[in-house]
């Protein structure tokens, strides 16, 4: 008797660890947007593009709705969601950041110039440290953050139209 | 072409290793003592076919074969020759090939030299570890499959990570893996143990130099990647406790218990049960180690896997493993009473085997916690050396004093020699100890401690070996991996608390003072090389104790493919201490961070280590002349 309860408390132990083994598994895929949506950002501080300040938490306050957006002049997809970024630009509750990533000053300027500046702050991240704190593994990649510096939503890739309407639609309420 | 040759040579291994069970399924059954000459030359020829197919891959990264994606995403056709062709198992895919063929190497010289032994034992360790052969094979070809081809083909590789382009790292993955894959056969003889009841002495005999092997390749691996981290990581430490570093650990634990209580199943023929268990416990550890690394659930250096559905193949697979063996030991455990006498050789060999689990259990505890609070609690946290420092040291010393007494003591008896000459040993211990207290003028109660118990181990054992030479017994394997375990953890100790470390920024041509030290940027030159370009600094160093100079000169490596930015320590190693210097640039500054340590006895470490593997070398060498 004793002895089958041993037994039987083995097994469990293995597969209780087999099993937390299987969802920490199916955890880390889908880590990185669903652990940052509804977070509060923190610690915020971004070198300005061209003057010798830094961007924090105090600017995203004053706003109802920021959009952070990572981008870069080397990056492809970034052409995809331009003109969704400009289009943006001119909606009332909202401000766009824009972070410069590991992007040379010289492209990243004439990029802007050549396709339009959606951007009402533009930050830059030479060495893609800042972004970190942002949970950003790739550009482009957008946050969407209210007044009280809640992360909404956070996209991934290139802001696609559908994306555009729902920030629209977020900016309304 | 490369592709489909590689591709279809994995394939044909599956079906020899089928073939190989089902030949081997036959001639269990047909009533003769020798095993069919066959197997053999199927075996040959599985052996054969999977170098060649290694060789494939080889050759596909020497001629920058880009159309196969591991060559693409891991090789650049401006690398050193020496790097394209170690680039063949610094990645997932190539690594895992270098696994199967290990497995396939150990299956085939485990069935030849192991002729005394009876048929259907062996025909059952050929058969199990020709499904661990498939299931390994499977896996690669289906999720991780090195030939792979990708299209349109690229012009140009994206290049191997320039820290891994480094000669401790190119031996350290083969190293590594002859030990913890070498562990797959005595897995495999201890499920064939089982199901055919060979047991006891003759078993062990069986697995011994195996086991021995293994341990002593593990040994080294470990080592090699310890010195990589020393001085490519750049700040000075050699082991980080990092996930990945407990993976290569815990295996190493479970086979130091194994040696150990192998002994005990030798010469008297007890602990049968639990070196099964060990046996079962290695492969599988080592099994888990993988999946954690690969799957990406744990974070750590090793990055080049992070595929989640990679992850779960290997957990399907480990599962089946570890669910199978331990119905098998169920079903075949019979309790044993020993009758163990307190002082005898027996119960220290298995206080040793305590120790090493409760390492083993806290160095696990410590790996996977993270994954569990996660899971659990969905919160992160991070278990670093302050957990493994506080439970690991104190326990140190306390095993220390068991290594000195233990080999002491007499099979079966109860009974100690020499008790007195132990009470000087350890008298003697404790005064050096005070005398290096003097000399480095610092101390703490634990070092003291840590210091006392290692210097007992290495001056009892240091007995052991002239009582050996007058014996006319040389059989030095034991002394020698003893005692190098206790100057391991003395160098370990003394570098732990006499190391000095000063972090500051230099301009060119100013100077720094530290303690008796002065540090001078002397100059600071760009040069070009191969596949990189050095920003190489030069740094006078002067100590005024002794008014000696030496110069040494830190790197910043600028890397094109894939562009990189690295830091090169410059090392000064000497026999009583190292001088470690890192530089890096400080963004729009014409500053430079600088990193000086000074490390006693650093070299030591890698010298004890390199003692220890040399133990289990010597054993296999002797084993080995007194069999043949």
């Amino acid at each position: 008797m004793q002895v089958k309860i041993i037994k039987l408390l083995i097994v469990s132990i293995i597969i209780f660890i087999i099993g937390v083994f299987f969802i920490s598994l199916d955890k880390n895929t889908s880590y990185d947007t669903k652990g940052l949506e509804g977070q509060i950002l923190k610690n915020i501080k971004l070198e300005h593009f061209k003057e010798n300040k830094f961007i924090t938490e105090k600017y995203l306050k004053k706003n109802d709705f920021t959009l952070i957006n990572f981008w870069a002049s080397w990056c492809g997809p970034c052409r995809l969601e331009h003109p969704f970024l400009l289009k943006l630009k001119n909606e009332k509750n909202l401000k766009l950041i824009g972070v410069n990533f590991k992007d040379k000053k010289n492209s990243a300027i004439n990029f802007l110039n050549d396709h339009g500046d959606p951007y009402h702050e533009l930050a830059k991240d030479e060495f893609g440290k800042y972004s970190i704190n942002f949970g950003i593994y790739g550009i482009p990649e957008s946050i969407l953050v209210n007044k009280n510096l809640v992360i909404i939503k956070k996209f991934i890739g290139p802001i696609s139209e559908n994306d555009y309407i729902y920030i629209k639609e977020t900016i309304k309420k | 072409m490369l592709s489909s040759i590689g591709s279809s040579l994995l394939f044909i291994n599956i079906l020899l290793g089928i073939t190989i069970i089902l030949f081997s399924l036959q001639n269990l059954n047909d009533g003769k003592n020798l095993i069919n000459k066959k197997i053999y030359h199927i075996c040959v020829f599985q052996n054969t076919l999977i170098i060649i197919c290694f060789f494939t891959l080889v050759s596909a990264f020497i001629f920058s074969d880009f159309s196969l994606i591991t060559v693409y995403q891991n090789s650049h056709s401006l690398k050193p020759i020496f790097y394209k062709i170690t680039g063949t198992w610094g990645n997932h895919e190539g690594s895992l090939l270098l696994w199967v063929i290990i497995l396939t190497i150990f299956s085939f010289f485990f069935l030849l030299y192991n002729k005394d032994h009876p048929k259907k034992y062996r025909i059952y360790t050929l058969i199990i570890q020709n499904i661990l052969i498939i299931g390994f094979l499977l896996f690669l070809l289906f999720s991780s499959n090195p030939f792979s081809i990708i299209s349109p083909t690229p012009k140009e590789g994206l290049g191997l990570n320039p820290i891994l382009q480094d000669p401790a790292l190119a031996i350290h993955p083969p190293l590594l893996y002859i030990g913890f894959v070498g562990s797959s056969i005595y897995f495999s003889a201890a499920i064939a143990s089982l199901l055919t009841g060979y047991s006891g002495k003759l078993f062990a005999l069986s697995i011994k130099n195996w086991v021995l092997i293994s341990w002593s390749f593990q040994t080294l691996g470990i080592l090699t990647g310890s010195i990589w981290a020393y001085y490519e990581l750049g700040w000075g430490g050699f082991w980080f406790w990092d996930p990945v570093e407990n993976a290569s650990l815990l295996p190493w634990f479970a086979m130091t218990a194994l040696i150990h209580s192998l002994i005990v199943l030798e010469k008297r023929n007890l602990f049968y049960f639990w070196t099964i268990i060990l046996c079962l416990l290695t492969f599988i550890l080592s099994v888990t180690g993988t999946f954690l690394v690969r799957s990406g659930i744990l974070n750590s250096v090793h990055t080049f896997a992070n595929d989640p559905a990679r992850g779960l193949n290997i957990l399907i697979f480990l599962t089946l493993m570890i669910l199978f063996s331990v119905l098998l030991l169920f079903k075949k455990f019979k309790s044993n009473n020993y009758n163990l006498n307190s002082n005898s050789k027996e119960t220290f060999i298995l206080v040793n085997n305590w120790f090493m689990m409760f390492y083993l259990i806290t160095v696990l505890l410590g790996t996977v916690y993270p994954i569990f609070t996660e899971v659990l609690n969905n919160s992160k946290i991070s278990v670093g050396p302050p957990f493994y420092n506080s439970v690991i040291i104190p326990i140190l010393i306390l095993f220390l004093f068991f290594m000195s007494i233990g080999p002491q003591a007499k099979w079966i008896k109860n009974q100690f020699n020499n008790l007195k000459l132990l009470a000087i040993i350890l008298t003697g211990g404790i005064i050096i100890n005070f005398l290096i207290i003097y000399f480095f003028k610092s101390h703490n109660i634990l070092s003291s401690f840590i210091i006392i118990s290692s210097l007992f181990l290495i001056i009892s054992s240091l007995k052991d070996t002239i009582e050996l030479i007058e014996n006319k017994n040389f059989n030095f394997a034991r002394v020698i991996s003893h005692i190098a375990f206790g100057f391991l953890i003395l160098s370990i100790g003394l570098n732990y608390n006499f190391s000095l470390e000063k972090d500051f920024n230099l301009k060119l041509g100013e100077t720094q003072k530290f303690k008796s030290y002065l540090i001078k940027f002397e100059s600071l030159q760009l040069k070009d090389f191969k596949n990189y370009k050095a920003v190489i600094g030069e740094f006078k160093i002067s100590n005024s104790q002794n008014n000696s100079e030496l110069f040494l000169n830190p790197e910043i490596r600028i890397y094109e493919n894939p562009s990189t930015l690295t830091y090169e320590a410059s090392i000064r190693s000497g026999l009583l201490k190292d001088y470690y210097i890192t530089m890096s640039n400080i963004d729009r500054s014409d500053y430079y961070n600088i990193k000086f340590q000074k490390k006693p006895f650093m070299i030591w470490i890698w010298i004890s280590v390199i003692f220890i593997s040399l133990g289990g070398f010597l054993r296999v060498f002797k084993n080995a002349s007194k069999n043949y």
